[in-house]
């Protein structure tokens, strides 16, 4: 039962309020991109047991999506932040990595 | 090892001497330095993918490696419903595939796995539903799958406790699968673990595998927690951990890997024969031998490998069910689990081919492994000892690049 | 025998008689009884048979560890089965009844299955009834189902009622012992919001038993001090009768709170489920106490130590006359202790240790009792009660010393923290060799939402077993300013462990060695498991059914796996436990479904015209959470005779649709024509203000996911429709999109599907019904077909568009919801000359098919792309993207061989079955039938008298007047031919008047 932190309104929410997303900073393709890609964004998964960065609806809130970065082995909530992102934010990866010192890193 | 027959004459003779005479039921071999095949993961469908090696092929230098103990993931946790009324032709004919083989198992295995076909409904609550049924009901008689749409008034005689006048989604009928049903789960595991012993496999459990090794683009062995193993083929039969192992081995798959709760309430007499599945309300529920109501519902909507769901599933679950059969409301919850399904873009399975020559991958079953073991076994053995099985070939990993989709959930809803 | 005591009784008053009945028999008992206390004081030690063998089963424990003494509790609608009578409070007039037996509780012909015991050890049901193959299911299994199972099915609809809970704390403190308590008064000190709960009606704990002095106090006088502490405290919540259920991740925290079942009937609710967020938690949760593993221990008088003393000091009831103690420890001489000062015989304590020196033993040997120094028990004598024991030498193989005539034994293995919450979120233990327990790791604890521990446990929960250790225990885990509370307690030596009875018992007494008593299993049944492989203690486990019983464990996981650690020859910790789930202890399904049942099972979405549609015959239909009228039933009228009457009143003359559930979403802004670009395959940026557009929107893998009418109203602003079911998910859709993609497109979206009622007008009348009403030109000239106006209808603002749905002259008006019903209204009265009535979903169905327009959800089914449907001229070839357009390029999608939308027309004018698929030639690879299309919509047209229907088919449109064949029931082959999908006014020249 998750909580997280919508970081458009500032509710914590509970996991009955938001809808999950899936994987976080996919980048669209579309006409004019190869099969691969296009298979690539649309199915394929990097699914990892350990950091996820992955998308939210605060859908029973103020209904606004947003990211956040979240463990799948222990559920640990890192941070959350604006869908309107490229990538994570530099401050929320160097807590990822202080954290996780084993963590790959954002890729 | 002996091993010596299962039987009734067995077990009296061996009572005479306080059952002080029984041997292993498999082997707890260390590893060999190469086996022809290894298979990762003796849940049901690896060391089915095994037995079937063996059984069908002949190839019996395998090797099933287990991170933790055999049938210990998703074999050990589900609610052991089998059924094959399957929309799509592909499923169908691999769950009826499986379920044939479930009628025999107990036999071919020497191992009561105590399949008992004691029939299942899904319910037809909306017009909606009720169209999507009688199609399946059209399908499955074209693929050989024995159904039939039936009435709320058989769906009454069949499941008494059952309100089919609910206010708000009374029950408009039902599609029936008489050969439909259940088997001890745990059973699958350990006949199929003891039979591929028994042919000379090695069980291999408590290990861990921590790299897949390639050469040329072609496997050549897995490095695991009790030293490297060398193989010519490796097959993935890992559920919930196939991405992990595949970014190992170096490709990604349309895997996510999400939690699906189930529970168990107090054994009472015996009050439901038949399995009933509710779609619309999201929830099933049949009687275990033991007396116990076990109760499926749909699964938690985040990454999550943790085998713990959200108690909000439950809720769901148990409210549709409640409304369903009134009665389980003075019944009490005994137990409550998790377990990590593995769901692809379809929700239907991959047996599959993958980047890396000589490795194969079968996963992707979702909610609904369980009832597809030995037919999944059956088609993996097929696909790796041969390179191709009809079964099998329209489970490639390749399909979604093409957009050709197996969606069960077409008719079926959700739940498995 | 059991009996009531003449005097004492903590927890009982005297002054309250309350009767109740047991298989029929009256019997007497005391407010503050539990069942099982009033049973015992009625003499009544046998309650229940075991589930495999059908033993006779008695009352073991006090509490919620209770593996046998269940039973049926009330009746009819209050009848609930498996009722642990150790944690039920007694209420007047309480009907209960035995369990798992046939035909009675005295004489059970299941017990036949005792004799056989030697035949039927652990998974001997994997080994046999394998043969004949279809005897499982006709023979063996409904045998071993009938035989199977504990309680009564309850039939009657329960007649309680159930209530949701939700409430937030910086600290919940599990557990209402004198742990809990320290812990709650340091932190509510603090100022913290705490709560502390309980799950029984008593505080106090264990202390309170065993005459505990804390602060120079006895611990009643001490716990009762410090709840009046706690109840001054605003920050402090106090509950009893409830029990922590389950934790689960970030400090979500199941609590069930029994209201009323001790109060049957008295209208609260019966059972409270709260849903509490907690900051942290603390298991305050206690220890529960081990039975010993000797022969006959499952016996009905052979009960735990501590449940003894509790039956006397508590309750004022004797177990037995005569009580022998058998233990490893000395807390279990405190129940000698307690036996004695009540008057009562304890012929001698039996324990297993080589010496008994402490000051308890010596305590016990002051008054005379005899102390057997290293010895044990070789067997129970009895059947279903004690007689006596056989005395053997503990380091023996159990050759009788001594018969003790006895009738009852009082058992103590050592103590088990209780672990279930810490562990239930992750958190791990670790083996304390000396106590020979499993304790919570500090260092591993499970963890929440910031990765930190949401979880201390402290007292004999954290495995502190002295009350000085548990109160210093609590009052430093909480931050407690300050000294901890003071105890004064006895010194305890040292535990030795004892996992079987004598030590070297052959395998008949180990035959006998009950670990489980409800499941029955036993010593050898666990080692079985062990000899033949399932070494794991998940398979020994679930080979054996070790644990599986409604106590979960809770008597039999510790003992159970130091066997099976022994048989494998390695330490307990290797061999680990098993996962501790939830709940707890079982909690009631009425509790987690709580009030939503029947009528409110689910939310129900109501159009402001809904009531009408009820009193006006609607037979209902569920879309979602809306209902929909499917057809308007007039008195002694079918449903099918209904929808041909709605169909034929549209078609000759004028008919009302309640359209309000349609979806309606409104797009504004400067990049709105851009966007809905992209979310539409057909151009939407075009459409000039004041007409209409049908559209189609795909998901981004290139199903058809949705179609509608899109209204252009201003320069900037468009509304969608869409369909009923579609509305909030396509409003997500968009909001995904422009939040999540194109956050930078000045696009905003609003779902305003509930502000407005929306009526759909249709037949060759509706023109002339609307102008009754007045107030606005509705001429061809004025609204032209696929235009739209506002205006005023009657003197109800209106906005009015031509489309149609039915293929008759249409239109749709939308008016503000509050006066959704007047309008409604007003409009069956102008309609009176016309004949107006209702129609429902199903007359709007078939309408729309004998013209050929797709059903979102009948022609699509999520594996439907437009192509298939000849909608290919609502795909703009214009764009270079819109969402599922690359989907759509795939090979198999763009793949020539995709069935596609046709008509078809049997040949005897009959209706093809719904779901119907068309066969081709031959089978495929895997034997199965092979297909060249399927029936996606059919329907009876009383329109045009005959069936119609839509299909797709294998390259369809290219074979138009080709005759195929639709098996369906038995045997019959339908045979249709492929026409055009439009079977009525193919020139839509009736829309368009």
């Amino acid at each position: 039962m998750l909580i997280l932190e919508c970081p458009c309104c500032g509710v914590k929410a509970d996991e009955t309020e938001l809808q999950a997303g899936g994987e976080a900073h996919l980048k669209r393709y579309g006409p004019g991109s190869t099969d691969e890609e296009f298979d690539g964004y649309m199915f394929s998964r990097k699914n990892p047991k350990g950091v996820h960065f992955e998308r939210w609806r605060h859908a029973y809130g103020c209904g606004k999506w947003f990211l956040a970065a979240r463990c799948t082995a222990t559920l640990e909530v890192f941070g959350t932040y604006p869908a309107q992102t490229k990538e994570p934010p530099a401050d929320l990866q160097a807590k990822i990595k202080q954290k996780r010192p084993n963590w790959e890193g954002y890729k | 090892m002996g091993f010596k027959r299962y039987s009734a004459f067995a077990v009296a003779r061996e009572a005479m001497n306080y059952h002080l005479g029984w041997e292993r039921a498999w082997g707890s071999p260390a590893p060999k330095k190469k086996y022809d095949v290894i298979i990762i993961g003796a849940g049901g469908h690896g060391l089915a993918s095994a037995y079937y090696l063996g059984k069908n092929y002949g190839i019996t230098n395998v090797a099933i490696i287990e991170k933790g103990w055999l049938g210990g993931g998703n074999t050990g946790r589900n609610t052991t419903i089998i059924r094959s009324n399957y929309l799509q032709d592909p499923s169908a004919a691999i769950y009826e595939k499986a379920r044939s083989l479930y009628e025999t198992m107990s036999q071919d295995l020497n191992y009561n796995v105590m399949f008992s076909p004691r029939g299942l409904l899904m319910l037809g609550q909306t017009e909606h539903e009720v169209r999507g049924y009688k199609r399946t009901v059209y399908a499955n008689n074209l693929q050989g799958v024995a159904t039939e749409w039936i009435s709320p008034q058989r769906v009454k005689e069949l499941v008494p406790i059952i309100n089919i006048e609910g206010p708000r989604y009374p029950i408009l009928g039902a599609l029936y699968q008489a050969r439909g049903g259940t088997a001890r789960h745990d059973a699958v595991a350990w006949g199929y673990a003891r039979a591929c012993s028994q042919m000379g496999m090695d069980v291999i459990q408590q290990c861990e595998v921590t790299g897949v090794r390639t050469e040329g683009g072609k496997v050549v062995g897995i490095d695991t927690t009790k030293g490297a193993i060398d193989c010519d083929k490796l097959g993935m039969v890992v559920a919930g951990h196939s991405s992990v192992l595949a970014e190992m081995a170096g490709f990604r798959l349309p895997i996510e890997s999400l939690a699906l709760q189930a529970l168990v309430s107090e054994p009472i007499k015996p009050c439901m024969d038949v399995v009933v599945m509710a779609n619309t309300v999201h929830g099933y529920m049949s009687q275990s031998d033991k007396g116990e109501m076990v109760i499926g519902g749909g699964t938690d909507g985040f990454n999550n490998y943790t085998q713990r769901g959200s108690f909000h599933h439950i809720e769901e679950t148990v409210r549709a069910l409640v409304e369903t059969f009134p009665m389980i409301s003075r019944l009490k919850n005994l137990r409550q689990w998790g377990g990590i399904v593995d769901m692809t873009g379809d929700r239907s399975p991959l047996i599959s081919k993958t980047p890396v020559d000589g490795i194969f991958v079968n996963c992707g079953w979702g909610t609904g492994g369980f009832k597809a073991i030995p037919g999944s076994g059956w088609a993996m053995a097929e696909l790796m000892a041969r390179g191709s099985s009809p079964l099998a070939e329209e489970f490639s990993m390749y399909r979604f690049r093409e957009g050709k989709f197996i969606d069960e959930s077409v008719a079926a809803g959700v739940a498995h | 025998m059991s009996t009531r005591l003449q005097k004492g009784g903590r927890l009982i008053d005297r002054s309250r008689s309350m009767s109740f009945t047991f298989n029929g028999k009256k019997m007497q008992g005391y407010a503050g009884d539990t069942l099982a206390s009033a049973l015992l004081g009625a003499d009544q030690m046998l309650v229940g048979r075991s589930f495999k063998y059908h033993r006779p089963r008695g009352i073991m424990s006090s509490g919620a560890e209770e593996p046998n003494a269940l039973v049926g509790l009330g009746e009819g609608g209050r009848f609930e089965p498996n009722q642990r009578t150790t944690t039920t409070e007694l209420f007047d007039g309480a009907v209960t009844s035995s369990q798992n037996h046939w035909p009675s509780l005295e004489f059970d012909v299941g017990a036949v299955n005792d004799k056989f015991y030697r035949f039927l050890p652990a998974g001997f049901y994997y080994k046999t009834f394998m043969f004949p193959r279809f005897a499982w299911k006709h023979v063996f299994e409904p045998v071993i189902r009938q035989s199977a199972g504990l309680g009564k099915v309850p039939h009657a609809r329960d007649e309680d009622r159930y209530e949701y809970a939700y409430a937030f704390a910086d600290l919940v403190i599990v557990g209402g012992g004198i742990a809990g308590l320290a812990a709650a008064l340091a932190a509510g000190k603090q100022g913290k919001r705490v709560w502390l709960i309980e799950q029984t009606a008593h505080w106090g704990g264990r202390a309170v038993v065993d005459g505990v002095q804390i602060e120079g106090q006895d611990a009643d006088a001490w716990v009762k001090e410090t709840l009046e502490a706690l109840e001054g405290m605003e920050n402090v919540t106090l509950r009893s009768r409830t029990m922590a259920s389950g934790l689960y991740d970030h400090g979500y925290l199941l609590m069930y709170e029994r209201i009323a079942d001790h109060t049957p009937g008295d209208g609260r609710p019966r059972h409270r489920l709260w849903r509490m967020r907690a900051g942290h938690i603390v298991t305050a949760t206690g220890a529960i106490e081990r039975p010993l593993s000797f022969a006959g221990n499952d016996i009905p008088g052979v009960m735990l130590a501590s449940a003894v003393r509790d039956y006397v000091v508590n309750w004022a009831v004797s177990p037995g006359d005569r009580t022998v103690i058998v233990t490893n420890n000395d807390d279990a001489y405190r129940t000698a202790l307690a036996l004695l000062d009540a008057g009562l015989s304890v012929p001698a304590v039996v324990d297993a240790r080589p010496e008994a020196k402490g000051d308890l033993p010596e305590a016990v040997r002051a008054r005379g009792v005899k102390v057997l120094e290293g010895k044990g028990i070789a067997k129970v004598k009895g059947g279903k009660r004690v007689t006596g024991v056989s005395v053997c030498l503990q380091a023996g193989e159990g050759a009788e010393l001594e018969t003790i005539p006895c009738d009852a034994v009082a058992m103590s293995g050592g103590w088990s923290p209780v672990v279930h919450l810490w562990s239930h979120c992750g958190g791990k233990l670790n083996w304390d060799e000396k106590q020979a327990m499993f304790r919570p790791d500090p260092n591993r604890p499970a963890t929440g939402a910031d990765g930190e521990a949401m979880v201390t446990a402290i007292g004999s929960a954290n495995g502190h077993l002295s009350s000085a250790d548990v109160l210093a225990d609590a009052h430093k885990a909480v931050g407690g300013k300050g000294a901890a509370p003071g105890a004064v307690c006895a010194t305890e030596a040292p535990i030795m462990p004892v996992w079987i009875m004598p030590q070297g018992a052959g395998p008949a007494l180990r035959f006998k060695m009950w670990l489980d008593p409800q499941n029955d299993v036993k010593v050898s049944d666990v080692q079985l498991a062990a000899r033949e492989g399932y070494e794991s203690v998940e398979h020994a486990k679930r080979y054996t059914t070790l644990g599986m019983a409604t106590d979960q464990g809770k008597i039999s996981n510790i003992n159970g796996l130091a066997i099976l650690s022994d048989s494998l020859n390695q330490a307990i910790p290797a061999t680990g436990t098993t996962t501790f789930r939830p709940p707890y202890t079982p909690i009631s399904m009425g509790a987690i479904a709580g009030e939503a049942r029947g009528e409110i099972f689910q939310p129900l979405r109501k159009t402001p015209m809904h009531e009408w549609h009820e009193t006006h015959g609607a037979h209902w239909e569920p879309v979602g959470h809306w209902r929909r009228p499917y057809c308007f039933l007039r008195t002694g009228e079918g449903v099918h005779d209904a929808v041909n009457r709605e169909i034929r009143q549209v078609r000759n003359s004028v008919g009302l649709l309640d359209a309000s559930t349609l979806g309606k979403i409104l797009v504004k802004g400067p990049d709105a024509g851009k966007f809905l670009d992209m979310l539409y395959t057909n151009m939407m940026s075009t459409l000039p203000v004041g007409k209409c557009r049908y559209g189609l929107m795909c998901n981004e893998n290139g199903f058809l996911s949705d179609d509608g009418v899109v209204v252009r109203l201003t320069e900037d602003t468009w509304l969608c429709h869409t369909t009923t079911g579609g509305a909030d998910r396509i409003h997500g859709w968009m909001e995904d999109w422009l939040q999540c993609e194109w956050w930078d497109w000045k696009v905003y979206t609003a779902n305003v599907t509930e502000q407005y009622a929306q009526v759909a007008i249709a037949g060759p009348n509706a023109r002339k019904l609307l102008e009754k009403l007045g107030g606005m030109e509705l001429t061809k000239a004025a609204l032209p077909f696929m235009e739209w106006r506002e205006g005023t209808l009657g003197g109800f603002r209106a906005r009015v568009h031509r489309i149609s749905f039915s293929g008759e002259l249409s239109f749709e008006v939308a008016v503000p919801a509050s006066e959704g019903r007047a309008f409604w209204d007003a409009l069956i009265a102008a309609g009176e000359e016309f004949g107006v009535m209702p129609y429902g979903t199903e007359a709007m169905h078939i309408m729309r098919a004998e013209k050929g327009f797709i059903m979102i959800g009948d022609e699509t089914d999520g594996t439907v792309i437009p192509q298939d449907l000849n909608l290919q001229w609502a795909i703009s070839k214009k764009k270079e993207d819109y969402l599922g357009k690359r989907a759509q390029e795939r090979s198999f999608m763009a793949s020539a061989e995709r069935w596609k939308l046709v008509g078809l027309e049997t040949l005897d004018g009959g209706v093809i079955p719904d779901g119907a698929y068309a066969v081709a030639e031959g089978h495929n690879a895997n034997g199965q039938r092979n297909v060249q299309g399927r029936v996606t919509s059919t329907y009876y047209s009383p329109t045009l008298d005959k069936g119609i229907a839509m299909g797709l088919v294998k390259h369809g449109p290219d074979r138009m007047g080709e005759v195929i064949d639709f098996p369906v029931d038995d045997g019959k082959v339908v045979k249709a031919r492929i026409v055009d999908p439009v079977f009525y006014d193919k020139e839509g020249e009736k829309q368009n008047v």
